[in-house]
């Protein structure tokens, strides 16, 4: 059931195997890799796995509207980026080659190292807060009626606000005549200063992240879990087994290739916070909340292409590094639990 | 064509050839070899080749970095001490 699952026919992931071409994790069990043993010396046909005797590589050229596009979006700017770096543009006409100058002086600066520190910082709070409460709220919803359905839409809104309307709403929330936050702040005696204190700044931005975002988490997580038939759920309550027992070995394995998703996406987005930080507080106070984002927002403000540019390099790499661990620990985790499904 | 708005240079033509040379060169490799060549190294999970030049790579930028920000200008050192990472990624990883 599993294997079927992972790279069978019938399983929904069937469309990433052929699109996958350079791998094949399940040496032996895979539909795919008994394929590829067939046409050993043809590894770089796509063929559809319902018509498997008829090999063909005219299924490549579907891929070329989406490496196009790759190729404008990421590719190209990449490249130009990477050219800028090297040089002090005063224009783009007059431009002057100086090597690996920006590179060296952001790296020996402490101020990058703060910066960075800061925004793994700020990444590791969003994610140990948002990712338990999103599973937390989504065992809580109904799994199904009509209630579910407006709760999961009320999750869902600030989903859709604009980023640069988050700030606003919640700056003008805490503002001490107008805003109900601030008179409620204020009548319950704490003087939330979110202007000069570092430590209500960074409540404030951790705050408003996980107003925005926990609903992404409580749908994907929602999602997997409605995915669990009851019988699952029946043959535990004929174990005996204890609400906690139900989470651990029923729900939670369920949850997991979702979960990583969801960590890797909230992840990625608090890592390039710019605009709530910078719309509440600039980087303030004392820089206390000047995360890398903010940094290269400077750069890019004040028109310093070339460290702007070198600056997104070396962010560019740690993201790039820090995804593919993720993608890597996935991968893993399928791995082993395919292992123990099939031993 | 007119290329100067990407600010192209001897230097940054010559990285992104090496690049897409290694990676057209993957792709001959993978031509006479398909598979990949999938095994479980020092790092306890399973990798192709095409992971083990990421690895390589990525860490090679890594050790550039690296030596920019601790020791000095001088890149030679750091190309050297990538390539010995390098073939030590695609014998043991």
């Amino acid at each position: 059931m599993i294997a079927v699952r992972h790279w069978g026919r019938n399983s929904v992931l069937a469309p990433i195997c052929w699109i996958d071409i350079f791998r094949c994790r399940r040496v032996g069990r895979c539909f795919r890799h008994n394929q590829q043993k067939r046409r050993q010396r043809r590894p770089f046909t796509l063929s559809s796995p319902y018509r498997s005797e008829i090999q063909t590589s005219s299924a490549w050229w579907l891929l070329l509207p989406a490496l196009s596009v790759l190729a404008f979006v990421g590719v190209l700017p990449l490249l130009t980026i990477f050219n800028y770096s090297f040089f002090d543009i005063f224009t783009l006409e007059s431009r002057y080659w100086i090597g690996t100058e920006w590179y060296r002086e952001i790296l020996s600066s402490s101020r990058f190292f703060e910066s960075l520190l800061r925004s793994l910082g700020f990444s590791a709070i969003i994610l140990s807060i948002q990712i338990p409460l999103g599973v937390f709220i989504a065992l809580l919803l109904p799994r199904d009626g009509k209630l579910s359905m407006a709760l999961l839409m009320m999750l869902a809104l600030p989903l859709m606000v604009p980023w640069n309307t988050v700030p606003s709403m919640w700056v003008s929330f805490l503002g001490d005549p107008a805003g109900f936050g601030g008179r409620l702040l204020a009548m319950l005696g704490i003087d939330f200063d979110y202007k000069f204190n570092a430590l209500h700044t960074w409540i404030l931005l951790v705050a408003m992240d996980t107003w925005h975002w926990i609903g992404l988490v409580v749908i994907l997580c929602y999602s997997s879990l409605s995915t669990i038939p009851p019988a699952h759920y029946q043959a535990a309550a004929i174990d005996g087994a204890s609400r906690l027992q139900v989470f651990r070995f029923v729900e939670l394995p369920k949850m997991s290739a979702v979960l990583m998703m969801a960590l890797l996406l909230r992840f990625m987005d608090s890592f390039m916070i710019y605009t709530e930080a910078f719309r509440v507080n600039a980087g303030g106070p004392k820089d206390a909340t000047t995360f890398l984002s903010l940094d290269l927002g400077e750069e890019i403000a004040a028109f310093n292409y070339g460290p702007a540019a070198a600056r997104s390099i070396i962010y560019f790499m740690i993201v790039l590094a820090i995804a593919w661990s993720f993608r890597t620990i996935m991968n893993i985790r399928r791995d082993q639990t395919l292992g123990a499904g099939q031993g | 064509m007119d290329l100067s708005w990407m600010a192209w240079t001897v230097p940054t033509f010559l990285f992104w050839a090496c690049i897409i040379g290694l990676l057209i060169g993957m792709g001959v490799w993978e031509y006479f070899s398909p598979g990949g060549n999938p095994r479980v190294g020092i790092l306890h999970f399973e990798t192709t080749r095409g992971d083990r030049l990421f690895i390589s790579l990525l860490g090679s930028a890594f050790i550039h970095l690296a030596w920019l920000g601790l020791v000095g200008p001088n890149l030679w050192w750091a190309l050297g001490i990538s390539l010995i990472y390098a073939v030590g990624v695609f014998r043991t990883v």
